[in-house]
Parts: C-alpha cells; structure tokens; sequence
C-alpha cells in the first residue's frame, strides 16, 4: 500500500458490492414481483436487468429486491419503483428492455414513465 | 454484483451449532436453482445472539433467521432468494410484529447496545480485506501514518482517556507513552489474546469477526512507540481465530498493510502469533511476555514495568484484543466522540459476554455506565422459567457477584470495585434462586486452585487451603469461626501473592459472603443449603401421609435405600442414601421431599 489514494480506491470499490448490507430508509428502492406468476410472466430477466445496470454504472444507493405477489397476477411481470419522498410508482407488462428504460429515465434521472404506470394503464 | 447477502454467523457459538454445513447446503441450493451469479453466501463473524445459533440475515431485506437446520435451506432458497417471500416460520419472533417484520436493530437485544469494537462482526466477511477496507479498514493507519507524528498519536489515545478493557483498567495512553519515553534499539507491540475467563469470549469473537482490525491498531501502536514488530498471543483453543487471524496477517502483508514501507513512509511493521496452551496465568502480563520469550508461563514481579523491560527485555505495550479494536475508531472518529460516550471515569463502550441462567446467551457491547438491569433484563431477556434474579458474577475467577439490591448501579471500572466485584475482561454470568453462593464460591475457588502456577507461597498454599474451607462448609461439616478463617486468610492471600491471579482469587469468596452471609450462616449454623444445591446437606424424606406405597421409588433407587411393604408407606434410610434424587423424579405423588 504506498497511498492514501490506492487505499481509497479499493473502499469505493467494495462499497458499492456492501451497500445493501444496510437497511437505511434515503435508499431508492427496485421490487420486482417475483412469485410464480411473476417469474412465469419473465420478471428474471427483468430483475438481472436492474442488477446488471445498477452494477454497471456502481449505484450504492439503489437496492433491488424481490417480493411476492401482490394480486394482479395479469400485469406481471411487476416493478416497483420508491424513490424516497416521492410516491411509488408500480410498473406492468415489464421486460427486460422496458426495465433499462426505467432505470435509464426513472431510477438515475427521476422521470417516471407514465406509460408503463399501472395507474396509467389501467386508466386506459 | 449480487443482488443479495446471505451473511450466515461463522462465530464459535454458531459453528459448534452446525453453521459449517448450513453453508454448504446454502451453495449447493443455490447453485441448483441457477442464482449463483445473484446470491452471495458470506460467511462472517459472531453477531453475538450465540443462544439462538446458528444464525442467517438475508440483505437487502435485512431478514433475521435463528436456529436454521439444513433441512430449512431448500426453503429459504426456493421462498426467498427466489420468490422473495421472507419465511416467516424461521424468523426471530423478537423481530416479527402486528405492523410485519421490523428491522434488527430495533429488537430489545440489540437496541440498547453500541457497536464499536463489535462494529464489523456480524457484517464483513473476516477473511477478505476488501470488505475491511470498504468500511473505512486501515484509514486509521493511513491517517496516523500521513498526517500524524507519533506523539500526535500517543496524545490522542490519552486524550480519549481509553482504559485497558482487559481487566485493571490501566489508561492505554499512559501505558503507550511510558513505552515511548524508554529509548532502545528495539520495542514490541503485544496483544493479549489470552482470554481465560470461564464463560468469556470477547475476544474470540473480535479476533474472528474483525481480525484486521486488531492488526491496524497493532501497527498504529507500533508507530506511536517506536516498534516494528508485534505479537499476538492467543490460546490454542481459538482454533477458528487462529486461523482468520493468520489468513489476515498474509493478506495484510500482500496488501502491503503489514511489511516494510506502509504508506511509502519509512514505518516497517510485522506481526506474528504465538499460541499459548491455555494457562489461566499467561493472561497475566509478566507471565504472557515470559511465555511469548518460550518460557514456562510465570509471572514476575514488577517493577521493572514491561514498558520499561518486557519483552526480551525490550520495552513493550501489552493491550487486550478488545482495547486495541477501539483505537482505528478513535482515530478516524477523533477524541470528542468516543469521549461522548460511557461515563467521566470509563469512556467508551464494554463488551460483555452474558452467561448462566438468561434468555439471550450471547456477547453485547453497550456504553459505560449502563445498569446491570438494562443488560440483564432488556438486552439479556431476562431469567428464564419464572426465577428471580439472585446475582451477577462479573470478572470471571477474580471478579465477585453483584446481588439484587445493586442492579441499579451504572456499570462501570470504579463503580464494581466500590461494590467488590472488577470489570474484569467482561464475562458476566447471571445467576438465580437455584444457585447457591457458597458453591459458586466454590466453583471459582476449584478454578483457581488449578490454575495457580505454584510459583508463590500465597496463591499456591493460601488458595488450596481457602478451597479447603469452602469444601468443609459445604460438606456439612463447617463451624461459625470458620467464617471469619475464610476473611483471614482471603485478605492474606490478597496482600501477599506475586501476580493479579492471587491477588484477586480470594474476591469471590469475599463478594459473596458480603452480600450472601446468610446463606454462608444456613450452612455453617443450621448445615442447610437454602438454595438446594450442597448435596451433602440436602435430606431426602417421605411425607407419611402422602405415600400411597405403590413402590415406584424403592425401585428406582439405585442405593436400595428405600424400603417399605406394598401399599404402606416407604421409608428412606438416610445412611443408605446418595441423593441421587432419582426418587423425587420417579414419585408420581409429591410424596418425598428434599431440604
């Protein structure tokens, strides 16, 4: 170890794995419906996708976890998205590439996408 | 990335109960339903719940699962990591609530405690450095390397006014800065690892959670007095913690963390460990450093004070493995706030390991001046089956037993010796109404008798004889005066014996008679034992009225002690009888009593 700075850069390295080793409430939160219907309607793919960008860009503020089903079993696959302070926003009929979509506009720039919202939809 | 942490506990408590297998189940399973690129099985150090082993938390949910068999794995994996559905069934039932499931820290076990030599067990993964560095692992040595010189160092640590955790309570800093005073061509850094107290394991489980963490204030030490090279002396029986510390020594030295040059500075530090065979006396100083010279382990008088001759007759810091795991804290966090929590004599935090007749078995960490109540009621769980609390027994073979009346008493180093009991290393076993003292005494007294080293008169006769005493009290056979022999000789052995071994044995024979007297006098005046646990002063009788004859007991009993006809009442012949108290187990009726 010769520097301050080597060592730093290992810490932020790790960090970014560690992260969701705490429960800490300023965290935007990813749940993607993961119960039979979910994983039958293709929500896996959907899930390593927000895994793989969240890796990809070293989010350590952003945790993806999995839930049940939540009852609309026709929608699935379903993602939540809580950005803290604001209201969740449920997505449907997700894939894979709607998911980078999300991230993309909600998750980093935080624009819902009104057109893949549930209460959009459902509206229709 | 992995998109979930399955933290199991690899902690002694949590290995001896199986946590070994679990992981090998956990990855077999995993490996099965195709998530091993998702799921990461980490295996960590002790989270301190050690009663409820072997333990699991599932993140990011942050999922606490107690008591997991591997016959549970096939579901938690198929149900949570998969389907994301928490099973329910497994999880601590403190954490679970009307409103779902709430977070650990908010359980009554951990919400009083404050982590700070604990902070990574139970979170990092003790054999990868990576993870140590992520939560700010050697940016205390950095810091102090870089931007301090050592006497900035030596004035912090007494500025915080740390003590030493392991037993006297001596000011680290002032230990640190005698040692640099002393000018010499070679110095030593030593930790005492030697952790002999029964039912303790604080230092087991910092050693085997967070073992860099030791190896970073090491070499903080090292540069606040001048050494280049430490050692670590730990018993044998730490296998686990012999072997992460070992594996964080090697990755320490390819880091380039331990070796030569840290930091491009011309600071050289290395660390080996030396392993003791578990002498009770090799946790005293002068004998560990005798023993780390490979001597047979015996103390010597002071002074000369090792930090004017220790190790090979260099000047050397001794400190316990929980007192150097607060020094990269101090450092980082700075004076104000360590100093911001315990009380004005004792900052900081205690680690405590709760033993005997409690709910929650198991190691806390809580500030200084917390009441023996909070630790034993809230954090503890309290006396399990009903009982009443009756003592607590702190500082292991040296310490005493704090009664009922003092649990109110904010715990700190001068607080428990004014109520003639010690901090000793932190052992702390509760004790209710079925405990006797004078056995506990006892206990205690057997303990140290084995361990004396033999080498002064005092300890090696004083507590044999000290034994003795308490042997004939609870054999039946003890007189009043003898009460006021064990008082005698206690405070001889106190004033004359070489070493802190011999100087504090005769403390639990001394605490208890202060608080317990009574029931040293039930035994002495009235040959009872009130708490029913002197086996030679119990009585076993058949109440007449009760016994209806049907002969159950003359059967059982293994001493053919019992006699009587067949449906009349039976008779225990008190000269045959062992009080094996197999009889009592047998009788369906109530019929035979012991006092």
């Amino acid at each position: 170890m010769k520097s301050l700075a080597e060592l730093q850069a290992i810490r932020d390295k790790m960090q970014a794995n560690l992260g969701l080793r705490h429960d800490e409430e300023d965290k935007t939160r990813i749940v993607v419906g993961m119960a039979t219907c979910g994983i039958a309607a293709g929500a896996r793919p959907v899930l390593s996708a927000f895994v793989d960008l969240i890796a990809q860009n070293n989010l350590t503020d952003v945790t993806v976890t999995q839930t049940g089903c939540i009852g609309i079993c026709q929608y699935e696959p379903i993602v939540e998205v809580t950005i803290p302070g604001e209201e969740k926003v449920t997505y449907i009929n997700m894939d894979a590439d709607k998911a980078r979509e999300v991230f993309e506009q909600h998750v980093e720039r935080g624009v819902p996408i009104a057109k893949y919202a549930l209460n959009t939809v459902m509206d229709k | 990335m992995y998109r979930s942490h399955v933290l199991v506990c690899g902690g002694t408590g949590c290995t001896s109960s199986g946590s070994e297998k679990l992981i090998t189940a956990l990855n077999e399973e995993i490996e099965k339903n195709g998530l091993s690129n998702e799921v990461q099985v980490v295996k960590t150090g002790c989270f301190g719940l050690c009663a409820l082993g072997p333990i699991m938390i599932i993140y990011p949910e942050g999922s606490f699962y107690s008591m997991i068999t591997t016959d549970d794995i096939p579901e938690i994996v198929s149900e949570h990591l998969l389907k994301g559905r928490v099973v329910e069934r497994l999880i601590y039932n403190e954490t679970i609530t009307d409103d779902g499931i709430k977070s650990l820290n908010e359980t009554d076990f951990y919400k009083k405690q404050k982590r700070v030599a604990l902070r990574n067990c139970g979170v990092i993964n003790p054999e990868c450095i990576d993870e140590y560095i992520a939560y700010d692992g050697y940016a205390a040595l950095g810091k102090v390397l870089t931007e301090m010189t050592p006497q900035e160092v030596i004035d912090t640590i007494k500025e915080s006014e740390l003590r030493g955790r392991g037993g006297g309570g001596f000011p680290a800093g002032v230990k640190w800065s005698l040692a640099r005073a002393n000018e010499s061509d070679q110095k030593y850094v030593c930790c005492n690892a030697d952790e002999g107290d029964p039912g303790a394991f604080m230092d087991r489980s910092v050693l085997e959670g967070d073992p860099h963490a030791l190896l970073e204030a090491m070499a903080i030490a090292g540069y606040a007095i001048g050494a280049d090279q430490g050692y670590v002396y730990v018993r044998a029986e730490y296998p686990i913690a012999v072997h992460r510390l070992q594996i964080a020594i090697d990755q320490a030295n390819e880091y380039g963390l331990l070796g030569k040059n840290l930091f491009d500075t011309d600071f050289n530090f290395n660390v080996e460990i030396r392993l003791g065979a578990g002498a009770f006396v090799c946790g005293e100083e002068t004998a560990l450093i005798t023993s780390i010279e490979g001597n047979r382990g015996e103390p010597k008088p002071r002074p000369p004070f090792p930090a004017q001759k220790g190790l090979f007759g260099k000047p050397t810091i001794l400190n316990n493995v929980e007192t150097y795991a607060n020094i990269p804290q101090i450092i980082l966090n700075g004076v104000d706030w360590f100093k911001s929590m315990g009380t004005e004599k004792s900052r900081g935090t205690k680690v405590f390991a709760l033993g005997g007749k409690i709910h929650n078995t198991g190691l806390v960490e809580v500030p200084m001046g917390t009441t023996l109540r909070d630790i034993v009621e809230e954090i503890g769980g309290g006396i399990p089956d009903g009982k009443t609390f009756k003592a607590a027994q702190t500082g292991g073979p040296s310490g005493g037993c704090i009664p009922a009346s003092h649990l109110d008493i904010p715990i700190d180093y001068d607080n428990l010796i004014e109520i003639g009991s010690m901090m000793g290393s932190g052992g702390l076993i509760v004790m209710d109404e079925d405990d006797c003292m004078v056995d506990i005494a006892k206990f205690f007294l057997e303990f140290t008798v084995e361990e004396s080293c033999g080498k002064c008169v005092p300890c090696r006769i004083g507590t044999k004889r000290l034994y003795e005493l308490l042997e004939k009290i609870t054999s039946g056979n003890g007189v009043p005066e003898d009460l006021d022999r064990l008082v005698t000789l206690s405070e001889y052995i106190k004033q004359n014996s070489l070493c802190g071994l011999g100087q504090t044995a005769p403390n639990p024979v001394l605490s208890t008679l202060r608080y317990f007297r009574d029931e040293y006098e039930a035994h002495v005046n009235q040959q009872q034992c009130p708490a029913g646990v002197c086996q030679d002063l119990l009585q076993y009788e058949i109440i007449e009225d009760k016994c209806i004859g049907c002969t159950a007991c003359a059967r059982v009993c293994p001493a053919d002690a019992i006699t009587g006809k067949v449906k009349e009442p039976h008779i225990i012949d008190k000269d045959k009888c062992i009080k094996c108290g197999a009889c009592v187990e047998k009788c369906r009726f109530s019929a035979i009593i012991v006092r």
